[in-house]
């Protein structure tokens, strides 16, 4: 489905500040997996997912998407069959908008920004169905701006309209960081529910290692721009917070910190 | 009396011709979050292109379409020299400017056979011919026909933008103005949207020369000085002073804006100003605006500094 080889990614070169991230970085994911990845701060993990979705482009190395290589594609293009939900609630939805506006975009994905009308009254209710799912109440505040509701109300949306059209991957990037343990809560519970429906690819980054080990199929844990863990199967069913917290622990004493 | 009510109808006159200006900046500066310094070359180019091509005879109604049309391509430059070349917003306006100086002289040098401005007082114009004949020219005593003119305009104007703001596109604007990403996430280039938003910012600017141009009676270079800051002081007065009007739309309030705009320096010019102060006027009423608009002078500079005219949120 999405193969990163020999990735090289350096950033502020040639200035003291000069970061080799990735060096020869490999990774794969296949149809239908739905991987977590976990590491400490500044391993690489949201680098990996720029680097998947074309927000940034590697210095060396190739990307190759359903077959074809895309390292050159720029963001939005990737973006017709990636959807994807940031860490930051306000940068999945469009504040000014209301939530029928910003369903209505969403709606709209892949096909013509045209001078046709921009919200089509019939497909409010296909939205509020979709609203339904989050049991937040969303569905009776559809002619909100976005921007007065809350993160976890704001990321609820986001993750609707990500995977609201036709995509082959989904893209979280700590999409559960922003908000309290209960939102966190929903929101996961959610997001599994969507990927299972849609039976999505889904790469997910989140620093909850109950999330990483409770959702999906597959476990990734980076570290200093490389996969230093990768489970799935019987081998993630059996894994438990306390065995990765000893990774962590074996890894951070090995770098010295 | 009757002087007030002339000073009034004055103020309404060109309050709302220049109106259209903020209307256009409106597009740019409040919804795509870049001040658009390219539009004091712009605004001239549709004065002085109308100028030209009343004198050999074109409808003026035609002119205001052409002017908008030809703003639009003037905009689509402003727009590609931040979005493909990444030269942040101040320095496209100042390039655009600095080369509209040179394109509308040879506009009107052209089109006047060697002039450096364009004159047609004896002229058809939007005043005085067509739909304007139609409406008697004073009543009671005051000359109202400019006024109402300009205000079919401006409603118009208005009414097409709001529908526009409502179409996917207009929806696609709007969104690109406050988040970047969300746009690239639809699968959309949202440097095109930007383009597109600076063009249509530029077709009103130039539309507001037009009209202008068509009251006076002549055009040149100089009409487009302190042009970005009458706009932007209109759309900030605007959008400040009705913020907490309910349901008033953002185009309502720049138009209002203009007006308070121009009825504040109309009002000190009146008190006896000396005309050398004027544009000392300017800036100061344009200072004030910023200040009423509170949290926009710290995103003005902002969005002055940045590349892309925004704060670039971090991936
Ligand atoms: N735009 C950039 N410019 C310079 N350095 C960068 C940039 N983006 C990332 N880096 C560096 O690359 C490394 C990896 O960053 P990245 O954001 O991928 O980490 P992360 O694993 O997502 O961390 P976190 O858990 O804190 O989100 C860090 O050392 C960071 O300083
Ligand atoms: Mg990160």
């Amino acid at each position: 489905m999405l193969e990163l080889s020999n990735i090289k990614k350096i950033f502020n070169a040639g200035t003291i500040d000069e970061t080799v991230l990735f060096d020869g970085f490999g990774f794969k994911i296949e149809k239908g997996e739905f991987v977590s990845v976990i590491g400490s701060n500044g391993s690489g993990k949201t680098t990996l997912l720029n680097l998947a979705c074309g927000t940034i482009k590697p210095d060396g190395g190739d990307i190759i998407f359903k077959g074809s290589n895309i390292t050159k594609l720029p963001e939005y293009k990737r973006a017709r069959s990636i959807g994807r939900v940031l860490q930051d609630p306000r940068l999945g939805t469009c504040g000014n908008l209301t939530i029928l506006e910003n369903m209505a975009l969403a709606d709209n994905k892949n096909k013509s920004f045209n001078l046709t009308a921009g919200v089509n009254k019939k497909r409010a209710d296909y939205y509020k169905t979709l609203l339904e799912t989050c049991g937040m109440g969303l569905e009776n505040r559809m002619n909100v701006p976005v921007g007065n509701l809350s993160g976890g109300q704001r990321q609820a949306i986001a993750l609707i309209i990500a995977s609201m059209t036709d995509i082959d991957l989904l893209v979280l990037d700590e999409h559960t960081a922003a908000l309290d343990p209960k939102s966190s809560e929903i929101i996961m519970q959610l997001t599994d529910k969507v990927v299972k429906e849609k039976n999505l690819t889904t790469l997910m980054v989140t620093h909850n290692l109950r999330f990483a080990i409770e959702y999906g199929n597959r476990l990734v844990m980076m570290h200093e721009g490389k996969c230093i863990m990768d489970i799935k199967g019987e081998e993630k069913q059996n894994a438990n917070v306390d065995d990765l917290l000893k990774v962590f622990n074996e890894i951070s004493i090995e770098s010295g910190n | 009396m009757d002087i007030f009510l002339n000073i009034l109808i004055g103020i309404v006159e060109e309050g709302l011709m220049y109106a259209l200006l903020a209307l256009g900046m409106y597009i740019t500066y409040s919804l795509l979050d870049f001040p658009d310094l390219s539009v004091d070359g712009t605004f001239p180019l549709g004065a002085v292109l109308t100028g030209v091509l009343i004198m050999h005879g074109v409808n003026p109604w035609l002119c205001l379409i052409i002017s908008f049309a030809v703003g639009m391509i003037a905009g689509t430059i402003t727009g590609i020299l931040n979005v493909k070349l990444n030269i942040i917003p101040l320095l496209c306006g100042i390039i655009m400017y600095t080369a509209m100086l040179s394109v509308n002289l040879v506009i009107i040098r052209k089109g006047t056979d060697g002039m450096a401005i364009a004159s047609f007082f004896n002229e058809e114009t939007i005043f005085n011919s067509g739909i304007a004949s139609v409406i008697p020219q004073s009543v009671g005593g005051f000359y109202l026909r400019t006024a109402i003119i300009s205000l079919i305009i401006v409603v118009i104007c208005k009414i097409l933008m709001d529908l526009y703001l409502k179409t996917k596109s207009g929806l696609l604007l709007r969104a690109t103005g406050d988040n970047e990403r969300y746009t690239s996430m639809l699968g959309c280039n949202p440097g095109t949207v930007k383009i597109l938003g600076l063009a249509l910012g530029n077709g009103f600017a130039a539309v507001a020369g037009s009209v202008i141009a068509q009251n006076k009676g002549s055009a040149d270079q100089q009409m487009g000085v302190g042009m970005v800051v009458l706009g932007l002081a209109s759309v900030i007065i605007g959008l400040s002073v009705f913020k907490n009007v309910k349901f008033m739309k953002g185009t309502t309030m720049v138009i209002l804006g203009s007006l308070l705009y121009k009825a504040s320096y109309q009002i000190v010019l009146e008190l006896g100003l000396p005309t050398e102060f004027n544009n000392l006027l300017k800036a100061v009423i344009f200072l004030i605006a910023l200040i009423l608009g509170g949290t926009q002078i710290t995103s003005l500079i902002k969005s002055f500094t940045s590349k892309n005219g925004k704060e670039k949120a971090n991936a």
